[in-house]
């Protein structure tokens, strides 16, 4: 495949046996260089991340202390009288990310177990690619949803909901990310090898005995994995709640009034014009280095689990 | 097989007088029940997809009442139709006829029923289009990098690890890396707002997703492949273009435009980035500002009046065909790739 496909007669032999390989040696290290700088580009994301949120979050501080951030008990940063208790905001992002779990859970596991334990070939072939849909219906689909379908029904039911709820966010919140836990923990019930079961058979188990009791701890850290990344998505999700729950920050675990998430704050700022510089400008990069610390703290605390809970089979 | 055994069985094996139930036909019940749940947990999930899908086209479908063909009497963009049969009389017709599909080839309004979303469609195209040219190159140079030059050194290691931290990520926090990066830091070049800010944001937050599915097609090209380039003398780049590449390609592109049709439905980084919300023209260039179909929706949807839900449902119907259509472009390259590994 080299291009020194005919030498001429004059060469001397030697060239015909090496030919001069130079100038493609040079594209070779030429696209190397390019494609290395390349794979710098996720870590230069990174990188850019975290500066970008230290640095207004930094600047954010020497304005309002860390102190008051942390024990305010109201979110009002674009008044005159502002205060900046971030748990306001945390509450209603903890209360609609513990129900998409509470919905999120069981749907997604008992799914993934219908799906690698129970479905025939060809219902499983058919099931697959649904699940895969709604993974990727966009998420301001689902805000659509919850506001215009969810929580009009669910008011029919609960006298005193409001039109903007974090129960119905959360609710579709959970059936948003149901996909996600069903294929991720799919995959590691999939990974548990067959001759588990057959021991727990062999032992008089029936088949739920042998999923509840065996399978499902042997794929514990997968589960666990996929979980953790559920909730660090549903926490991150931006438009069901903004669309959903509303954008009234409130501290207090009521699901049947408006609440704002950290996200949702982010974008009310975000569709105001807020001038380079402002105290709202770098709230919002204050939120968002908050939403980053918890979402990786949770990454972090899912990399140790499953390196401490992982099952090695052969 | 190390210690394959979950601790549930080793207690039971180890006390089975007291966990043993004989009573079978109780624990076959129990059993039934079961498995009725979980295929209760996947037909839920269907009947909320198949209740949004149906919900959204009975508020929206509506929307889209028949295309009138008339007159160019507003200047608004439509397809021309110009055959002779159509003018009888060349004097009655000031501009060319015209076939107009309302709410596709409007602008948006403040009457809810004269907006349209033609500014978000254009722009939908517009950034797509664009991330394509970015991300593809990078994530698939990214990619071959990673998998075919880079040996395993704690470099590469990091790269790995800080790609796959990268997809926990939230995508409002590319948003904000964005707004501080693109519009503040590169104005000059990016133009602040601009279609080109919007469409570097959207990049960055789909390239893991291009990167992992080019590592992923270039692992299930077989090694025989670029061994028999090799052995021809060839170089690494000149095997990896001539030999590899074609064969990995179906599946770089399956991941491509899976990651395309993440970044079409994304919201929250471009709102966070200052896409606007109201566009009543086209983007001309780069640096111009542009809006697009999700946001479309969101202002519509955000609104009080009933009228604009009903505009937000026909947007969700344009975007989610335009969404369908492009998983079955992946799914349908996957299959020929599946074909032809066989």
């Amino acid at each position: 495949m080299t291009s020194e496909t005919s030498p001429s007669p004059s060469l001397p032999l030697t060239d015909l046996w090496r030919p001069n390989r130079q100038l493609n040696r040079r594209i070779e290290l030429a696209v190397k260089s390019v494609f290395a700088l390349f794979a710098f580009v996720s870590v230069a994301t990174t990188s850019g991340i975290v500066l970008s949120l230290i640095f207004e979050t930094i600047s954010f501080f020497q304005e309002v202390p860390l102190w008051r951030f942390l024990t305010d008990t109201k979110w009002t940063p674009l008044f005159a009288s502002a205060q900046f208790g971030i748990f306001v905001l945390i509450s209603a992002t903890v209360m609609t990310s513990v129900i998409a779990i509470v919905v999120a859970l069981p749907l997604g596991l008992l799914s993934a177990v219908y799906l690698s334990e129970y479905a025939p070939t060809k219902v499983r072939a058919f099931l697959k690619p649904i699940l895969e849909i709604l993974a990727g219906v966009p998420t301001v689909v689902f805000g659509y949803f919850a506001l215009l379908f969810v929580t009009p029904i669910l008011q029919q039911f609960i006298p005193g909901l409001q039109g903007f709820n974090a129960l119905s966010a959360g609710l579709v919140l959970g059936v948003s990310i149901t996909p996600l836990v069903a294929s991720l923990s799919e995959d590691a019930i999939y990974a548990v090898p067959q001759s588990l079961r057959d021991g727990s058979y062999a032992l008089g188990a029936t088949k739920r005995e042998t999923i509840v009791s065996v399978v499902l701890p042997a794929a514990l850290s997968g589960i666990v994995a996929s979980l953790i990344l559920a909730i660090s998505r549903a926490i991150g999700e931006t438009m069901i709640v903004t669309l959903a729950a509303g954008q009234n920050p409130r501290l207090g675990l009521n699901p049947f009034v408006p609440v704002m998430t950290m996200t949702a704050y982010i974008v009310q700022v975000s569709l105001g014009d807020t001038p380079a510089g402002s105290l709202a400008y770098k709230t919002i990069f204050a939120v968002g280095m908050t939403l980053f610390l918890i979402t990786l703290g949770l990454n972090i605390f899912s990399y140790w689990f499953v390196r401490r809970f992982r099952e090695k089979y052969e | 097989m190390t210690r394959p055994v979950a601790p549930s069985v080793q207690e039971e094996s180890a006390e089975p007088a007291n966990n043993f139930d004989p009573n079978i036909s109780r624990r076959y019940l129990f059993d039934k029940i079961f498995v009725s749940l979980t295929w209760l947990a996947v037909a839920i999930s269907i009947v909320v997809l198949a209740a949004l899908l149906i919900d959204v086209l009975i508020d929206g479908l509506p929307r889209f009442s028949r295309p009138f063909i008339g007159t160019d009497v507003k200047n608004a963009p439509c397809l021309r139709l110009t055959p002779p049969f159509l003018v009888t009389h060349p004097d009655e017709f000031t501009g060319a006829a015209c076939l107009k599909w309302p709410f596709i080839m409007d602008f948006p309004s403040r009457r809810a029923d004269e907006a349209g979303l033609l500014s978000a469609l254009v722009g939908t195209v517009y950034v797509m289009v664009l991330i394509a040219a970015i991300a593809f190159p990078v994530g698939v140079g990214a990619g071959i990098f990673l998998e075919e030059f880079a040996t395993d050194n704690w470099w590469t290691r990091a790269i790995e690890i800080n790609i796959s931290n990268l997809a926990g990520v939230p995508s409002i926090i590319y948003g904000l890396l964005g707004l501080a990066a693109f519009v503040r830091l590169m104005a000059p070049v990016t133009g602040g707002r601009s279609l080109l800010t919007g469409a570097l944001t959207l990049s960055l937050l789909i390239l893991p997703v291009i990167i992992v599915a080019t590592r992923e097609a270039l692992r299930a090209v077989p090694d025989s492949l670029r061994q028999a380039g090799f052995a021809l003398g060839a170089t690494r780049w000149q095997v990896i273009w001539s030999h590899v590449l074609p064969v990995a390609m179906p599946g770089i592109l399956t991941g491509t435009i899976l990651g395309l049709s993440r970044a079409i439905g994304e919201t929250a980084p471009l709102i966070t980035i200052g896409a606007l919300t109201f566009i009543s023209f086209l983007p001309d260039s780069l640096q111009s500002p542009f809006t697009v179909l999700p946001i479309q929706i969101y202002n519509w949807v955000s609104r009080p009046q009933t009228a604009f839900h009903i505009n937000a449902a026909a947007g969700i119907i344009v975007l989610m065909v335009v969404l369908l259509a492009m998983n079955a472009t992946a799914i349908f390259l996957r299959n020929k790739f599946q074909q032809k590994i066989q």
